[in-house]
C-alpha cells in the first residue's frame, strides 16, 4: 500500500481529439485516501482525465503518476492495474448483457486470477452487500439501471484495489437507486479506507458529499478544494452556485435563473389523450394500464428510473409501437401508424442521439426541413432561424459526432421543431447533460410551451426539471404511481423536498416486489476478516502480474463461449448454415457437362448425311433441337443462348464422302461460357472420332489409317470422374473457413462497438490471452461444424475416406485456428461490424474460390495467382482434406501442409497482437 | 407523389453521404471492381492453359521424344520427365495434373503392328481440368502418331473433316468470361450486404426509429436505400467495364454496355429488397451476417457462372430460378458476350423485375413492425 499523500499526480497534461481540444495543460494533485469528484459540464476533459490516470487512454503529452509510477509506462502500467478499477461512463457498459449477475462478476474474478474458492465467497459477500443476491441469476441485460451500475461496481470491486475511478455512475439512474448507490460506496469506504476514489458527475447535489472537488471547465482546472472550500471561495450557498460563479465572465453572462411563467386556458381537445395503454412483451408487461390527459400547451414530466416502461410509453404514443391493449389518442384522433398528417404536428426526440452523424448540423436540419415538407422558398429562412435561436452558429458546418452533447442535444432539439410542431414527445432529452447546458435547453422549451403554446410531454431523471414541468407522473415498474402538479405531489406526501417525495414512493413500491435492501456493514465486515484469515491476500495480485496466464485465456473463452450459447439463433445457424450449403453445393457444383442443346442446318438432306448425324443425336451428352433451315436461325439460336452449337452440313456432303472427296461439315459453339464451349468440343470430336471408325470398319483399308497405339486413360483418385467427389473436400474446406473466419472478426469488433473491449484495456490480461480466450469458442465451433459435415459427405454423399482419419482431423484442428487467427486479425484491423463482414466476404471467398486448387488446380497457377494463392490458409487444408478424401494419404505424405498451417497461426496471431490496442487513442 | 419521390430522393442522398464518409468501406468497393477483376481474369483459366504434364519415358526412341516434343506452351508447361518410380507421389502433391508413361520397346511395337498401348494417368481432383485436357492430350499423341505413320509413305485419308468455330469469344479465351462472371458475383454478394447492413446500422443506432416517426413511410426510405446503394454499385460496375474490362483486359464486348446497364439496375432492385428482406429477420449484425453468408455462397456457385447450370438435378435447376443471380447470370452473357438485344433478353428481366417486386413486398410488410419492436 502506497503511503504517499497522491494517489495521482498530472503534470503539462494535454490531450487532443482530432481537432479538439480535451485537456489543456492540466496539472492536478490528487490526494489519496479520499473521495474525489470531478465537476464540471459535459465535454470539459472528465472522462479523458479519468481514462489517462486508469492506464486505460494513450497519454498524449504531459506526466501522469499514479500510484508512484509513471503510467505511460507499460511495465508499471501492468503493475499497478491490478491495483485499480475502472468503471467507463455509460449504463452497463463493462457489463455482458446475456450473462447472469453471478456470471458477470465471476468473469471479472477470472480476469484477475482468483481461485474458485476465493471467488465464491468475494460474489456472496459483494452481491449480498449491494442486495444484488435475489436477482443472481438475471442476466445484466435485464436489469433496471440503478442495478446495472450496481452490477459493475461489483466487478470493479471484485480485486479490491485500492484506486477505484468511477466516471459519472449514476447518470441515468432514478433518485433512490442513487441515493443507495453512494451509500454503498461510504460502507466500501469504511471497510477499507485506504482505497481512494476519484469520481466524475453531473449531480452537484452528489458532489456535496464528496470530500474533495475538482471543478473543470474547457480543458482547464477550474478550482480544487472541498466543496464547502469553493462555496466560500465564491460566496455562494449551494455547490451549482458556486460552480457557475466559477466559470469565466462571458460563460455566466447569459445565465439565469429559470422561471415557469404561469401558463394561459387553452380551449379544443386534448393534446394527448391514453387510457389502459399497456405493452407486453413476451410474457414481460412493459407498460401496465397507463392512463393520462394533457392539455395543448402543457408541460407534462414524466419520471422514473431506466426501464420503467418511459420508453415504451413514448413509443406507443408516437405510433412506433402498437400497444397490446388500450387507446392513445393525439389531438383527439386515434394514434395510427399510417397518418402522415399528425406526424407532422410532433417533433420526437428519441433517448440516444438519433440524427446522422456523417452530415453536418446544417445538413441534418436541411434533411428534416424536406422531409416535414416546408417549401423550398421558406427552408432556408428556417433553417438560419434554428440555427439562431438554437445556438448552433459556430457548429453550423461541423460534424454532430465531434460536439459535445450538450450541443447535440440542441440540435436534436432544432431538428425535432424545425417543423413547428404542436407537439414535442422527449425522451430524457438533457440526460447527461451538464446544469448550464441544461438551464438553457428548457429556457428554450419553456419558450416554446408558453409562447408558441406548444404541448411538451417530456421525460427526465432530473429532481429539479421536474419541479419546472406544470405536472409530473411518476412511474416505477410500468405503473404510475402518483400524478399531480410538483408541488402538490411533495405536500401530499409531506415530504421536504419533491426528491424525498419520490424517494417515498419508490420505496413502497419497491418494498412490494423484493425485500428492502439491508446496509448490512457488518456483514461487509466479516467478508473481510474472512480475507485476512482465509485467504493470502494478495495472492491474486501476484497471479495477476504474471507475463501470460491460462486462466484469464480461459475466463475470456468461458465467457464468450457462454454469450454464443446465449445466443441461439447465432448457434443454430453457424451449425445449419454450413450443413444446408454443403448439400446445395455437393448436388449444384457438377462439370459434368451433359445434354447440351444443338441443332442441325442440314443443306444437304441425303442418307449419308442423316447417318452422320444420327451419331450426335445418339449421344447422352447431347440434346437435338428442331433442325434449322436459314443461317439467320443459327446466328439466333447461339445468340439468344438456346443452343451450345449448330451443325451445319453442306450440300453435297454425302456424294462427296462416298466419292473420298473429304467433306467438311461446319460447327459453331458459343463461346460465351468458355469452359463449356471448350468441353463441347471434345466431345464433338469424339462423336466424329466413332463415325470414323464405323465408317473404317465397313470401307476399304487404305481410306484410313490404322489404329497404332492405344491410350489408357486412368483418371486417378476418382475413377468414377464424378464432381461429387472431387468437390466435397473444397466445400468443407470452404464452408469451415467462411463461417469460422467471419464469426472471429465479428466476435472482436462488437466489443469494440459496443464498448465492452474497455475490460481489456483495464484487466491486467495481456492482448494475446484475450485473443487466444476469444478464439477457442470458434476453434470449437469450427471443429463441430467440421464433424457435420464430414459426416454428411460420408454417409450421405457417400464421399468414401480413401486415407487416414486422423490425419484428416489433425488438419482440421491447425485450419480451425489458422481461420479463426484470420479473423482475428481482420477484427483487429477494422472497426465497425460491417467492415469486418464485407472484409472477411472477400478475403475469403475471392482467394479461396479461385486460386486454392478446390476449383481450378495449383499447378497450372502463376504469377499473382500463385502468390495469393499460397499466401493463405486455404490452400494447404485443400491439400489434405483432397489428399485424404481422395487420394488415399496420411501424415507422411502431408507434412508440409502441417507446418504452413501451423506458420500461418503464429504469424497470424503475432498480427492480430500488433494491431490490436491495449489502450484508447 | 411528388413529396413522395422528393423523400426518397433527399433519403438517398442522405445514403449516399455515409457512404462516402466510410473511407474503408469505399476502399473495398473500389478493390473489388478493380484489381480483383483484375487479378482474377488474368490469373485463373477454365481452358486448357499451363497444364502441367509429365512423362515417364521408358522407350527413348524418336517417336517418344517426338510425342514429347508436342506438348507446346501455352497449352501445357514444358513437361518434366520423371522416373518410374516418382509418378504417384508426385501426383499425390498435386505436381502434375497429367503423367503419360510410354512404355519400354514402343516405337518397335508401333512399327510392328501391335498396337501397344500409352498409359495416361489423369488426377481426377481437379475436374475442370482433367476431362478437357485427356482430350487434348489424346488428339495431340494421335496426331503424333498419324505423322509417324504418314512419314512411312501411306497417305492419311479421314473421310469427314470438321471446321470448328466458335462464336462470340473467337480464341475462347477464359480472361473474358472469368472478368464479367467475377462483376457479376462482386453484385451479388455487395448488394445484399451493403443494403442489409444499412438497415441494422440504422437501427442499432437508433436513426431508423427517428425517421419513423416523421412523415416518410417505411416504402421511401427502403426506396431510397435502394437507389442509392445501386447507384453506388452501378457506378462501380461501369467503372469496371470501361477501364478494367475493355481497356485493360481488352475483353471484346459484343453487346450493349448501356441495356447490361439497365439490367444490372433490375437486378439491384431484387438484391437491395433482398438484403432488406434479410435484415428484419436479424437482431444484431453478426446474425445478419449469418443469414446472409448461405445466400450469397449459393448466388455465387450456383447461378451457372461457376458451374453451368445444365449440370445440376433437376430440382436444384427448378429453385435456383427463383434466384435473381441465375437470370442476372444469363442475362448477363447474352448481352455482354453474345451481344443479344431487348427482343432476346427480356424474359430474364421480367423475372428480375417480378422477383424483385416480391421480395420488396415481403420487407415492406415485415418492416415497420420489425423496426420498431427491436427495443
Amino acid at each position: 500500500m502506497s503511503e504517499a499523500a497522491f494517489v495521482a499526480r498530472l503534470k503539462g497534461v494535454h490531450h487532443d481529439y482530432a481537432d479538439v481540444v480535451a485537456l489543456d495543460d492540466v496539472a492536478l494533485d490528487i490526494p489519496s485516501g479520499r473521495m474525489v469528484g470531478l465537476i464540471g459540464p459535459d465535454g470539459v476533459g472528465k472522462s479523458t482525465l479519468l481514462g489517462l490516470v486508469a492506464g486505460v487512454r494513450i497519454l498524449q503529452k504531459g506526466e501522469v503518476s499514479v500510484l508512484d509510477g509513471d503510467i505511460a509506462n507499460r511495465a508499471h502500467r501492468n503493475e499497478v492495474c491490478t491495483r485499480i478499477a475502472y468503471m467507463p461512463q455509460g449504463l452497463g457498459h463493462n457489463l455482458y448483457p446475456t450473462l447472469s449477475v453471478e456470471e458477470n462478476v465471476d468473469f471479472f474474478g477470472r480476469l484477475f486470477g482468483q481461485s474458485a474458492v476465493e471467488r465464491a465467497w468475494r460474489i456472496d459477500d459483494l452481491l449480498h452487500s449491494t442486495g444484488l443476491d435475489p436477482f443472481i441469476k438475471r442476466p445484466a441485460g435485464k436489469l433496471s439501471g440503478g442495478m446495472k451500475q450496481k452490477l459493475s461496481l461489483c466487478c470493479a470491486l471484485i480485486h479490491d484495489p485500492d484506486l477505484l475511478i468511477l466516471d459519472e455512475p449514476t447518470t441515468g439512474v432514478d433518485p433512490l437507486s442513487r441515493r443507495q448507490f453512494w451509500e454503498l460506496i461510504d460502507r466500501i469506504r469504511e471497510r477499507r479506507p485506504q482505497m481512494s476514489v476519484i469520481t466524475a458527475t453531473a449531480y452537484m447535489e452528489e458532489a456535496e458529499r464528496f470530500d474533495y472537488l475538482i471543478a473543470m471547465d474547457e480543458g482547464r482546472v477550474l478550482a480544487t478544494g472541498t466543496s464547502d472550500e469553493l462555496k466560500k471561495q465564491t460566496g455562494r450557498t449551494t455547490l451549482e452556485e458556486a460552480f457557475i460563479a466559477l466559470l469565466p465572465e462571458e460563460k455566466r453572462a447569459g445565465h439565469e435563473e429559470v422561471i415557469l411563467p404561469p401558463r394561459g386556458q387553452h380551449e379544443g381537445p386534448l393534446a394527448i389523450e391514453a387510457e389502459g395503454l399497456t405493452m407486453r412483451f413476451g410474457n414481460f408487461t412493459a407498460v401496465d394500464h397507463v392512463s393520462v390527459k394533457i392539455e395543448p400547451g402543457e408541460i407534462f414530466g414524466f419520471l422514473g428510473s431506466n426501464g420503467c416502461g418511459k420508453t415504451t410509453t413514448m413509443k406507443m404514443l408516437t405510433g412506433l409501437l402498437n400497444p397490446s391493449e388500450g387507446t392513445a389518442r393525439l389531438f383527439g384522433k386515434l394514434v395510427n401508424a399510417n397518418d402522415m398528417e399528425t406526424r407532422r404536428r410532433v417533433g420526437y426526440m428519441s433517448q440516444s442521439f438519433s440524427l446522422y452523424g456523417e452530415l453536418s448540423v446544417r445538413q441534418n436540419l436541411d434533411l428534416h426541413a424536406s422531409l416535414f415538407d416546408i417549401p423550398k422558398e421558406k427552408a432556408p429562412e428556417r433553417i438560419k432561424e434554428m440555427i439562431e435561436r438554437f445556438d448552433l452558429i459556430d457548429v453550423a458546418d461541423e460534424l454532430p459526432e465531434s460536439l459535445p452533447l450538450g450541443v447535440r442535444q440542441r440540435l436534436q432539439l432544432a431538428v425535432a421543431v424545425i417543423h413547428r410542431p404542436e407537439m414535442l414527445i422527449l425522451d430524457e432529452p438533457t440526460s447527461g447533460v451538464d446544469p448550464i447546458a441544461r438551464d438553457e435547453f428548457w429556457r428554450l422549451l419553456i419558450n416554446l410551451s408558453r409562447q408558441d403554446g406548444v404541448t411538451i410531454f417530456i421525460s427526465t431523471h432530473f429532481i429539479n426539471e421536474a419541479e419546472r414541468c406544470d405536472r409530473i407522473s411518476l412511474m416505477h415498474a410500468g405503473k404510475i404511481l402518483a400524478m399531480d402538479v410538483p408541488d402538490e405531489l411533495r405536500k401530499a406526501r409531506g415530504a421536504a423536498t419533491l426528491e424525498d417525495a419520490f424517494i417515498g414512493h419508490l420505496e413502497e413500491a419497491s418494498a412490494a416486489d423484493a425485500p428492502p435492501v439491508e446496509a448490512d456493514a457488518s456483514a461487509l465486515k466479516q467478508g473481510g476478516l474472512q480475507l485476512e484469515q482465509g485467504v493470502e491476500p494478495k495472492a491474486s495480485q501476484k497471479a495477476a502480474r504474471r507475463f501470460f496466464d491460462v486462466r484469464r485465456v480461459w475466463a475470456f473463452a468461458r465467457r464468450e463461449a457462454m454469450e454464443l450459447i446465449r445466443d441461439p439463433i447465432r448457434v443454430v445457424f453457424a451449425l445449419l448454415g454450413p450443413l444446408i450449403l454443403a448439400v446445395a453445393m455437393a448436388n449444384g457444383i457438377s462439370f459434368d457437362v451433359e445434354k447440351l442443346d444443338y441443332a442441325v442446318l442440314d443443306r444437304d438432306q441425303s442418307q449419308e448425311s442423316r447417318s452422320f448425324l444420327d451419331n450426335f443425336s445418339s449421344s447422352r451428352y447431347f440434346e437435338k433441337k428442331t433442325p434449322l433451315v436459314t443461317r439467320a436461325q443459327l446466328d439466333y439460336g447461339l445468340q439468344s443462348g438456346e443452343l451450345k452449337f449448330a451443325l451445319v452440313i453442306p450440300p453435297d456432303f454425302g456424294r462427296d464422302l462416298l466419292a473420298g472427296r473429304t467433306p467438311d461439315v461446319g460447327v459453331w459453339f458459343d463461346g460465351a461460357v468458355t469452359f463449356q464451349a471448350e468441353t463441347s468440343r471434345g466431345y464433338v470430336q469424339g462423336v466424329l472420332n466413332t463415325y470414323l471408325a464405323e465408317l473404317a470398319r465397313r470401307a476399304p483399308a487404305h481410306m484410313t489409317p490404322p489404329k497404332l497405339a492405344n491410350i489408357e486413360t486412368r483418371f486417378r483418385y476418382n475413377q468414377a470422374f464424378l464432381s461429387v467427389y472431387a468437390i466435397s473436400p473444397g466445400v468443407l474446406m470452404l464452408l469451415m473457413y467462411m463461417f469460422s473466419t467471419m464469426l472471429t472478426a465479428l466476435g472482436v469488433v462488437r466489443e469494440k462497438e459496443l464498448g465492452s473491449i474497455t475490460n481489456l484495456y483495464a484487466s491486467p490480461a495481456g492482448k494475446l490471452e484475450f485473443l487466444l480466450g476469444k478464439q477457442l469458442p470458434y476453434i470449437g465451433f469450427a471443429l463441430a461444424s467440421f464433424a457435420t459435415l464430414v459426416a454428411l459427405m460420408v454417409f450421405f454423399f457417400k464421399v468414401p475416406i480413401t486415407g487416414s482419419f486422423p490425419a484428416l482431423v489433425a488438419g482440421a484442428v491447425l485450419f480451425a485456428t489458422a481461420s479463426t487467427a484470420m479473423g482475428l486479425v481482420i477484427s483487429a484491423f477494422v472497426s465497425t461490424q460491417l467492415a469486418a463482414i464485407f472484409g472477411s466476404a472477400i478475403i475469403v471467398m475471392l482467394p479461396t474460390l479461385n486460386f486454392s486448387g478446390m476449383l481450378y488446380p495449383v499447378s497450372t497457377l502463376q504469377g499473382g495467382g500463385w502468390v495469393i494463392g499460397h499466401v493463405f490458409p486455404a490452400l494447404y487444408f485443400q491439400q489434405i482434406t483432397s489428399g485424404v478424401f481422395n487420394k488415399g494419404l496420411g501424415f507422411a505424405a502431408l507434412q508440409s501442409s502441417y507446418v504452413w498451417l501451423a506458420l500461418f497461426c503464429i504469424i497470424f496471431w503475432a498480427l492480430a497482437t500488433l494491431l490490436l490496442k491495449k489502450q484508447e487513442a | 407523389m411528388q413529396r413522395s419521390f422528393r423523400n426518397i430522393y433527399r433519403l438517398g442522398l442522405k445514403e449516399l453521404n455515409s457512404l462516402r464518409r466510410d473511407p474503408v468501406l469505399v476502399f473495398l468497393i473500389f478493390f473489388t471492381f478493380t484489381f480483383a477483376i483484375y487479378i482474377i481474369a488474368t490469373n485463373v483459366q477454365t481452358e486448357l492453359r499451363n497444364a502441367s504434364i509429365a512423362v515417364v519415358d521408358e522407350d527413348r526412341s524418336e517417336l517418344s521424344r517426338q510425342i514429347r516434343a508436342a506438348f507446346l506452351q501455352p497449352y501445357f508447361k514444358t513437361p518434366v520427365l520423371l522416373g518410374l518410380d516418382e509418378v504417384d507421389r508426385a501426383m499425390d502433391s498435386s505436381r502434375y495434373a497429367f503423367v503419360l508413361d510410354i512404355p519400354p520397346n514402343f516405337q518397335a511395337d508401333v512399327v510392328k503392328g501391335r498396337q501397344p498401348a500409352l498409359q495416361l494417368n489423369v488426377d481426377a481432383t481437379a475436374m475442370t481440368l482433367a476431362g478437357n485436357g485427356a482430350a487434348y492430350i489424346q488428339a495431340i499423341i494421335n496426331r503424333q502418331l498419324g505423322e509417324f505413320y504418314s512419314r512411312s509413305d501411306r497417305p492419311p485419308l479421314q473421310a469427314v473433316t470438321l471446321s470448328m468455330r466458335t462464336k462470340f469469344n473467337p480464341n475462347l479465351d477464359s480472361s473474358w468470361f472469368m472478368a464479367i462472371m467475377q462483376i457479376v458475383s462482386n453484385i451479388t454478394m455487395l448488394s445484399l450486404i451493403l443494403s442489409g447492413a444499412a438497415v441494422i446500422r440504422e437501427r442499432e443506432r437508433g436513426t431508423i426509429e427517428h425517421l419513423l416517426v416523421m412523415p416518410v413511410t417505411p416504402g421511401e426510405i427502403m426506396l431510397a436505400k435502394i437507389w442509392a446503394n445501386s447507384l453506388a454499385i452501378i457506378l462501380a460496375v461501369t467503372l469496371s467495364l470501361y477501364l478494367v474490362v475493355q481497356m485493360i483486359l481488352s475483353v471484346r464486348i459484343n453487346g450493349s454496355i448501356a441495356l447490361f446497364i439497365l439490367g444490372t439496375a433490375l437486378f439491384l432492385y431484387a438484391m437491395t429488397a433482398l438484403g432488406i428482406v434479410l435484415s428484419t429477420f436479424a437482431k444484431s449484425m453478426p446474425q445478419f451476417a449469418l443469414l446472409a453468408i448461405p445466400f450469397f455462397v449459393v448466388m455465387n456457385m450456383l447461378s451457372g457462372g461457376t458451374s453451368p447450370l445444365e449440370g445440376m438435378p433437376r430440382f436444384l435447376q427448378v429453385l435456383m430460378q427463383a434466384a435473381p443471380s441465375t437470370h442476372f447470370t444469363s442475362f448477363a452473357q447474352a448481352v455482354l458476350f453474345r451481344g443479344a438485344g431487348v427482343g432476346i433478353v427480356w424474359p430474364q428481366m421480367a423475372m428480375m423485375l417480378l422477383i424483385g417486386s416480391v421480395l420488396f413486398t415481403m420487407a415492406l410488410l415485415r418492416f415497420r413492425t420489425t423496426m420498431s419492436s427491436a427495443h
